[in-house]
């Protein structure tokens, strides 16, 4: 989207490193988020995907490098931190309560009125931001181990949203689940940036990846290695990803174009 | 549309309509199908045990009798209320017996022995409980000692503490006119306070209900019919005052089981409608989704140790009021057991995030019926014991078949 590139980044990484001991997980990455945008997150295992992402959720601290959220800097020493600054992250086992109905997961830890809870108001309000996203959940009082993976994604990802947050990430959203409910998934994903979100989304998928993404961040060995347009070529991107162009998946298109020309 | 489709949670149409008498009827069908069983298997036990028994001694379901057994269900009925608390996180405390023994020591050593005043004498045992409790939460949370283990280790130690403190003499006997012991042997409740005590789980289900669905049709949501919430609160009342109406053709309703069934229903609303229940159940369901949800779950473990320890010096202290005297055999034998036992035949899981205070109440009725049958025919104690082991490795199986069930139905 052209507009968002305009708008100031609502969170914005400068010179991003972080190292475990010896290794070094990421090196001066670099990475803007503006509201309404979603930027996807691609990388080869061990690229460090992961690590940025709990970086933001406040799960791990930068070695060095700075954040800035609305333009001043910040930190963020814990998750609740980051919550609290309107960072709210959907990790990729999701953390649910199966044994607990739709709403109780969805306010599990925020519950309304702690000494009488509030079921009322707080089914009430649970109805109100699923249909926001136009999200389709047959009964918020069945227990969530009844519901599919995509509807559990949706739950998550709607419990996500219940602190208002500025900022959304999501880890591998749609790993586990089908066609149908990708599509689903996706449509939820578009829908949270349209309310002025800004999403930042990992994935491995490079079709989920160009469907929603207005930009696609690349990493590679914990470096920036290119920023790209959801309209990118398949081989740009595994070329990006890999490091070289011929790699693993060039190599089977060339034999798979040449069993073709035979 | 249809006035039903305008309800905010009933917009989809895989949803299968539930409401009215039939809806309910086929929703509890289904929920026992998938192995949601809750309070089913008690009750169909209990008519089971109770026709064996009466059968073979009619004096079994005679008022006497009945009332007998509410004395003796409150004692250990209290210690397994506070199983159901750790049962609920998926903990487990096998001490309880032997801290319930060691308060009942305490209580006769300070009060009679030690001429401390009776509250201050109880008051010291409670905080013993909850002491022992506190330990066992810092051995789990900052050593990570199963509680398996480190209450087994507790059962030996405390037993050893109960016996030390109880010195040579090993049994003390609790003055027989003193109001405790009148509380734990005869003191029962005015005609007329059973029958209004027995009056209030209606009225309160008919105001809470009526509040509800009140505020549900204001929202948008749908509500249960009036009709439905007024059979039910009659139904509750008529079958409470009819028990009431029997027991009191003997000595009537021991103020001992008033005492227990008001703390069932404080811990029943604390578990279900408080947002530490709440995040008992959570973290029984799942520990690391709890503690992401920003729960601390530090602090909800501990407080199920304290609360369950604190429940067991009660019921150690009604035991001893029970039988007028605190000895070396309080807490002993069965009463370990027999406190686990209830909770899970009353239905609350061994495996965590499902449970009701309610499952003590009804769990204890089916133990203590058993126990008095037997007695009743004269039985030994060796039959005694290998019947109650029989009946809870039936409750665990019929936990773990509807586990099992629950899951491949996806109810969890």
């Amino acid at each position: 989207m052209t507009a968002s590139t305009v708008s100031e980044p609502v969170l914005s990484l400068r010179g991003i490193s972080k190292n475990f001991g010896a290794v070094q997980a990421l090196t001066e990455v670099d990475l803007d988020i503006h509201p309404g945008e979603i930027v996807a997150l691609v990388g080869d295992n061990g690229a460090g995907k992961s690590t940025l992402v709990k970086i933001l959720a406040g799960v791990f601290q930068q070695s060095s490098g700075t954040i800035s959220f609305d333009g001043s800097p910040v930190t963020l020493p814990n998750p609740s931190a980051a919550l609290k600054l309107g960072i709210a992250t959907v990790f990729q086992d999701l953390a649910l309560c199966e044994n607990l109905d739709v709403v109780a997961n969805i306010f599990l830890g925020r519950e309304l009125h702690p000494l009488q809870l509030d079921e009322v108001a707080m089914e009430l309000r649970a109805w109100t931001l699923l249909n926001e996203l136009s999200a389709r959940l047959p009964s918020v009082r069945e227990p969530v181990a009844s519901l599919s993976g995509g509807q559990r994604q949706t739950v998550a990802i709607a419990r996500s949203l219940l602190m208002e947050p500025r900022v959304i990430l999501l880890d591998e959203p749609t790993a586990a689940l089908g066609v149908a409910q990708t599509a689903e998934v996706l449509n939820l994903i578009e829908r949270v940036a349209e309310r002025g979100l800004g999403v930042v989304m990992i994935s491995h998928n490079m079709e989920d990846v160009r469907a929603v993404a207005d930009r696609i961040v690349v990493l590679r060995l914990g470096r920036n290695n290119g920023i790209f347009a959801p309209d990118a070529s398949n081989h740009e991107l595994v070329t990006a990803i890999t490091g070289a162009d011929d790699n693993a998946v060039s190599r089977r298109a060339r034999r798979h174009g040449q069993a073709e020309a035979r | 549309m249809m006035a039903a489709a305008q309800q905010l949670d009933r917009q989809d149409e895989r949803l299968q309509d539930r409401s009215g008498v039939a809806g309910t009827f086929k929703a509890f069908f289904d929920r026992v199908r998938s192995g949601d069983l809750g309070s089913l298997p008690v009750v169909i036990g209990l008519v089971i045990i109770w026709t064996v028994f009466q059968t073979l001694n009619p004096v079994f379901l005679s008022p006497n009798n009945l009332v007998n057994m509410l004395f003796d269900c409150s004692t250990t009925g209290v210690i397994s209320l506070g199983i159901v608390c750790v049962l609920m996180v998926g903990e487990i405390d096998l001490s309880v017996g032997s801290v319930s023994g060691l308060a009942s020591a305490m209580l006769g050593v300070l009060w009679v022995n030690g001429g401390w005043p009776m509250p201050l004498a109880i008051l010291a045992a409670l905080v013993a409980g909850f002491v022992i409790g506190c330990v066992y939460a810092a051995l789990f949370n900052r050593l990570g000692m199963p509680s398996f283990v480190s209450t087994l280790s507790g059962l030996l130690a405390f037993l050893g503490l109960q016996l030390y403190i109880l010195g040579p003499t090993g049994s003390i006997n609790l003055p027989y006119d003193s109001p405790l012991v009148n509380f734990g042997q005869l003191l029962t409740m005015p005609h007329a306070v059973s029958y209004v005590l027995a009056a209030v789980p209606g009225v309160i289900t008919l105001i809470t209900r009526f509040r509800t669905a009140r505020r549900r049709q204001a929202a948008g949501l749908s509500a249960r019919s009036m009709g439905g919430v007024l059979l039910q609160a009659a139904a509750i009342t008529i079958v409470l005052e009819l028990i009431v109406f029997y027991l009191n053709g003997s000595r009537g309703i021991p103020w001992m089981f008033g005492l227990f069934v008001g703390l069932v229903m404080a811990m029943n609303y604390a578990l279900r409608r408080t947002q530490w229940g709440r995040s008992m159940t959570a973290i029984g369901g799942n520990r690391e989704a709890a503690r992401r949800a920003g729960i601390n779950v530090r602090l909800i473990y501990a407080s199920a140790f304290a609360l369950c320890a604190t429940f067991a010096a009660a019921g150690g202290m009604m035991a001893a009021a029970r039988l007028a005297s605190a000895s070396q055999q309080a807490g002993t034998g069965d009463v370990n057991l027999n406190a686990i036992a209830a909770a899970v035949i009353g239905g609350t899981s061994l495996f965590g995030g499902r449970g009701s205070a309610y499952s003590a109440l009804l769990g204890i009725i089916v133990i203590q019926s058993i126990a008095s049958g037997l007695t009743l025919l004269d039985l030994s104690s060796s039959l005694r014991y290998m019947i109650t082991g029989g009946v809870l490795a039936i409750a665990v199986i019929v936990d773990s078949l509807a586990r099992r069930s629950r899951v491949s139905h996806g109810r969890a």
